[in-house]
């Protein structure tokens, strides 16, 4: 790497020396940053890292800030929320940057998790990126699952009774792993606050801890590109990829334009439309939970419902919650599902272009069904889409064996 | 003769590697257990989940009140004998019409109308799905299909007038019937067992 000289580091004050001698920062910086090479032809599909970083932090903020005025009582939680909407000065903004960002949040990560799909960032050697991102989307639903319970209104308490109550389907241990979950008979102010807990202290930590690995493994490897070849493959003389570009500053300039428009959408919903017409913010929870009367609809957010109506297609209380963790739990052995030569898209055969399509068609149509009743055609509808679900991950070692490829160019492309 | 000090003995080497696993390793289970026994229902809750005294003397038949215990809603119901009538009648469509599955009732509630007075039914009203709390719709109809029972929002699932589960339907169970005895005619104690004679 000698003759590699970038801009930190280059003109070393006395300070960064002093510094260098004793924390790897100049190092640091070069390895992650500066001398970070991705690939030149990124679209707009890898913007969505980023801006699941940003709102982990917008989270981070309004959440600490949320903390000060909430109380974690069955008595008080309700009130307090509404102490924060009301009287609280901006509290209402603050409030309805964590609740608006919990969405976005889930928004950016399904998106994220699509690239990858589309262009095979899951593959070989990339599995340890993401084994770690799908450990960060289970802790995502946890932490989203335990928040939701804190403003203690009818859908946090009736959403909360029916996802704990899954665990009492596990035979012999189910009832006393609910009643641990719970630390009392029912749903109670007990919950309530250990909830608090894995929210605010718990799960946040893991969450960081997870984001860390996550971006090491990365950084290891390398980002995938939507050609799905490997730069570094063909590096130069100075030993930098071809076809790769410094991440700083070329990738975080181009960020930054996604950071703006994303904040731009991300405003107009805050000040527009913060609960969704019901969608991010259920008109259920406005009002205090009633441990005597469930709503006569119950739905989660809108985030977990592909996997909630999976859940509700069977007529068994035991399959249905094995295969509702089946239907979260899948997605994790894609890369060894996955048996095609190619990573991208652009190279694929006509399978698994119909495959995804399918399967995207299939989480949109589940996850509309599971806002609506259990009754009528949903009931058999919700079961042809489960199938179809399924059948994408079940099926993919035949398709994407048999499924013709097209050959792959050494070096990256704009168009293709 | 072998260099004392250059010398590694691998078998001990191995053997204080596993000690130290084993020893470190029991250590942090058992340091676990009070952290993981706190999240247990302590004894606070546990007095508050002691038993409930109800009045059902002024219950009209065909009335149905719902009572707390243990922070479960219950539902008493006293049935009619036209309600009582209808029992034996859907006895094909539900899965356990016998109350064959022991843990959902009481010894004294395996019978026709799963409770100690064939007028009085006692459930939790907690669906055996997932918990919610199911709807009271005790006419027959509007659906052909449909003759008076417990009907699930959530998920929907039907239990008749005896708390007991339809076929084809997400809940396994029959609405589970609580511990409960009579204290006096019109008077009945929700948490603890009959006394046998």
């Amino acid at each position: 790497m000698a003759g590699l000289e970038s801009q930190v580091g280059k003109g070393r004050s006395a300070f960064i020396k002093w510094v260098d001698d004793r924390f790897p920062w100049t190092e640091t910086m070069r390895y992650h940053v500066t001398e970070y090479y991705a690939s030149k032809n990124f679209n707009w599909w890898y913007i969505f890292g980023v801006l699941a970083m940003v709102i982990l932090v917008i989270q981070f903020v309004t959440g600490i800030f949320l903390t000060m005025n909430y109380k974690p009582s069955a008595a008080e939680a309700f009130a307090s929320i509404e102490y924060i909407m009301r009287d609280v000065e901006w509290g209402w903004l603050i409030r309805y940057m964590h609740s608006t960002g919990a969405s976005f949040l889930f928004i950016v990560v399904y998106l994220h998790m699509f690239r990858a799909m589309l262009y095979g960032s899951y593959k070989k050697p990339r599995e340890l990126i993401w084994i770690i991102g799908m450990l960060i989307f289970f802790v995502l639903f946890a932490e989203a699952f335990a928040g939701y319970l804190l403003p203690w209104g009818q859908m946090s308490y009736w959403g909360a009774q029916v996802i704990i109550s899954l665990f009492g389907a596990i035979p012999f241990v189910g009832e006393a792993l609910v009643e641990w979950i719970r630390g009392d008979y029912y749903i109670s102010d007990i919950t309530l606050n250990r909830f608090f807990a894995f929210h605010v202290a718990l799960l946040p930590l893991v969450f960081v801890a997870l984001i860390f690995l996550h971006i090491v493994a990365l950084h290891h490897v390398g980002s995938n590109n939507p050609d799905g070849i490997e730069i570094k493959e063909h590096k130069g003389e100075d030993g930098v990829p071809l076809d790769g570009i410094a991440f700083h500053p070329y990738h975080t300039s181009k960020d930054l334009v996604g950071i703006i428009v994303f904040l731009m959408i991300f405003s107009a919903v805050v000040f527009f439309a913060p609960d969704m017409g019901g969608y991010f913010l259920e008109h259920a929870n406005f009002e205090p939970a009633n441990m005597m009367a469930t709503p006569e609809h119950i739905a989660p957010a809108w985030y977990f419902t592909p996997f909630y109506a999976i859940l509700r297609a069977v007529p068994d209380k035991l399959l249905g919650t094995i295969l509702f963790g089946a239907s979260v739990l899948l997605p994790a052995f894609l890369p060894w599902l996955d048996r095609s030569r190619v990573k991208s898209i652009r190279y694929r055969g006509w399978m698994y272009k119909l495959a995804l399509t399918i399967f995207v068609v299939s989480i949109a149509v589940l996850g509309w069904l599971g806002l609506q009743p259990a009754e009528g055609i949903y009931v058999p509808m919700a079961r042809v889409f489960s199938i179809l679900y399924f059948s994408f991950f079940i099926l993919m070692p035949y398709y994407t064996t048999i499924d013709k490829t097209k050959p792959v160019p050494d070096r990256v492309v704009y168009n293709a | 003769m072998t260099d004392d000090v250059d010398h590694i003995d691998r078998r001990r080497r191995h053997f204080l590697t596993v000690a130290t696993l084993v020893t470190g390793g029991a250590g942090m289970v058992a340091a676990s257990i009070p952290f993981l026994s706190s999240l247990k229902p302590s004894v606070r809750a546990k007095a508050l989940g002691a038993p409930v005294e109800v009045p059902v003397g002024s219950l009209e038949p065909g009335e149905m009140i719902r009572v707390m215990w243990r922070g479960r809603l219950v539902f008493v119901l006293r049935r009619d004998k036209e309600m009582l009538s209808r029992l034996t009648d859907v006895n094909d469509l539900l899965r356990d019409p016998h109350s064959e599955i022991i843990d959902q009732q009481p010894e004294f509630a395996v019978n026709e109308h799963r409770s100690l007075r064939p007028e009085f039914l006692i459930v939790e009203g907690a669906c055996t799905h997932l918990g919610c709390a199911p709807l009271a719709e005790f006419e027959v109809g509007p659906a052909d299909d449909w003759f008076g029972g417990f009907f699930c929002p959530c998920h929907g699932s039907r239990f008749d007038l005896s708390g007991r589960v339809y076929k084809g339907v997400p809940a396994p169970t029959n609405l589970r019937v609580p511990p409960y005895r009579f204290i006096s005619d019109d008077v009945i104690i929700i948490g603890t067992e009959p006394v046998t004679a």
